[in-house]
């Protein structure tokens, strides 16, 4: 095992901001390659003419979940020390509904309304602006939602653990149900492309 | 020879007449596996995923500590992204990851021809009523990403390519969501 090298010790808090950059500036990149800096091409996804968000989103699981799972295979990460953010379960479906309604009603997610922001879209700085005020609303009134923020908790749960089927079994079930997915996507493409909108 | 330099100016051509329209975008399965491997080497480099919405929930918190600390000291809240004091809350991975991800994206951006100054929408709401919404759309966001503890980044991406319950669970309420109200917004999309 030498993976994670941050949790190997290989490197110290400073170094890990200067890898934080050019980390941000991969996932930037790609994300304005995709097209995600448009908040019309990711409206799309929601209207079923276009489903880059879809086929975009499942190909990067499915790329990072294979990759880590045959490294953690051969040895050469450790699994255990890679950080599985907790479940809170009913929070999670709460926040999951206002950000997807968030999402068709502004246009973006938080990622992609900085490359948005970052390649000239008005929209996109203000809804960074907005993102600021909902975060702001959300710390003042933690008070009132401390209690919901913290119940169904359940720890670092996977789906491999609450399932019972091995991690392998998840994994392959994942590519799957992806592949299925991009095949969907493309016959729902041709399905509702007389919706898609003039260009303009 | 003559072949060669005929073949640069063609090239060079193509070139100038590419920066003036804007490129076609990535096939989506191949910007998904850029994606997919900045997202591995930050789990084998970092031992962590990516994220957004947590460097602007520092940010938040610095700015309302900066303004009124004694509001913030009693608020475990912000306390939380404001640490115990011995390095600055911005000096934190997620910032710096963030400051990236707008590098990155204007640099594929004026790469490509793509970055301009504009407003994207349908072709039947105003300018005004789309920023509007955006305003509106981009508050619901930053109360739903704090309520689920992270966004599209951190939890759908990364908890996913983790196979974490609660992110699975999350990703399927984004897209319900999402679908539930896109017949509503169709004036503003289509």
């Amino acid at each position: 095992m030498s993976a994670p090298f941050f949790k190997y010790g290989m490197f110290g808090d400073d170094t890990s901001l200067i890898v934080a950059f050019i980390t941000g500036i991969g996932f930037g990149f790609f994300l304005e390659r995709a097209g995600f800096g448009s908040g019309r091409k990711l409206a799309a996804q929601f209207y079923g003419y276009d489903l880059t968000v879809f086929k975009v989103m499942f190909t990067a699981i499915i790329t990072a979940m294979l990759g880590l799972y045959y490294l953690s295979v051969i040895g050469y990460v450790d699994l255990s020390l890679v950080y599985v953010s907790p479940t809170y379960l009913m929070p999670q479906i709460a926040g999951g509904l206002l950000l997807g309604f968030g999402f068709v009603i502004g246009g973006y997610c938080p990622g992609t309304s900085c490359v948005a922001a970052s390649t000239g879209r008005i929209d996109g700085i203000i809804y960074l602006a907005g993102i600021v005020v909902g975060i702001l609303i959300f710390g003042e009134s933690f008070s009132l939602v401390e209690n919901f923020y913290n119940s169904s908790a359940m720890g670092s749960i996977t789906l491999p653990q609450v399932t019972g089927m091995s991690y392998g079994l998840i994994v392959f079930l994942v590519v799957l149900m992806a592949l299925g997915g991009f095949m969907f996507a493309g016959w729902a493409e041709k399905k509702w492309a007389h919706i898609r909108p003039e260009q303009g | 020879m003559s072949a060669i330099s005929s073949n640069d100016v063609i090239g060079r051509s193509d070139e100038a007449h590419g920066h003036a329209k804007p490129q076609p975008y990535w096939s989506p399965y191949a910007a998904g596996i850029g994606l997919g491997l900045v997202l591995l080497l930050a789990f084998v480099i970092m031992g962590r995923g990516l994220g957004a919405s947590g460097a602007f929930t520092s940010l938040v918190a610095t700015g309302v500590h900066a303004i009124a600390p004694e509001h913030t000291a009693s608020n475990p809240y912000y306390q939380e992204y404001l640490g115990d004091g011995s390095r600055h809350p911005l000096k934190d991975w997620l910032v710096f990851e963030v400051l990236g991800v707008f590098v990155g994206g204007f640099l594929s951006g004026i790469l490509a021809g793509r970055v301009k100054t504009t407003v994207e929408k349908g072709q039947h709401i105003s300018t005004a009523k789309r920023l509007t919404f955006a305003f509106s759309g981009g508050i619901l966001m930053g109360i739903g990403a704090k309520l689920a503890r992270g966004c599209t980044s951190g939890q759908a991406l990364t908890g996913g390519a983790l196979l974490s319950v609660g992110s699975w669970t999350f990703m399927m309420c984004v897209f319900g969501g999402a679908y539930a109200l896109a017949y509503f917004m169709r004036r503003q999309w289509l």
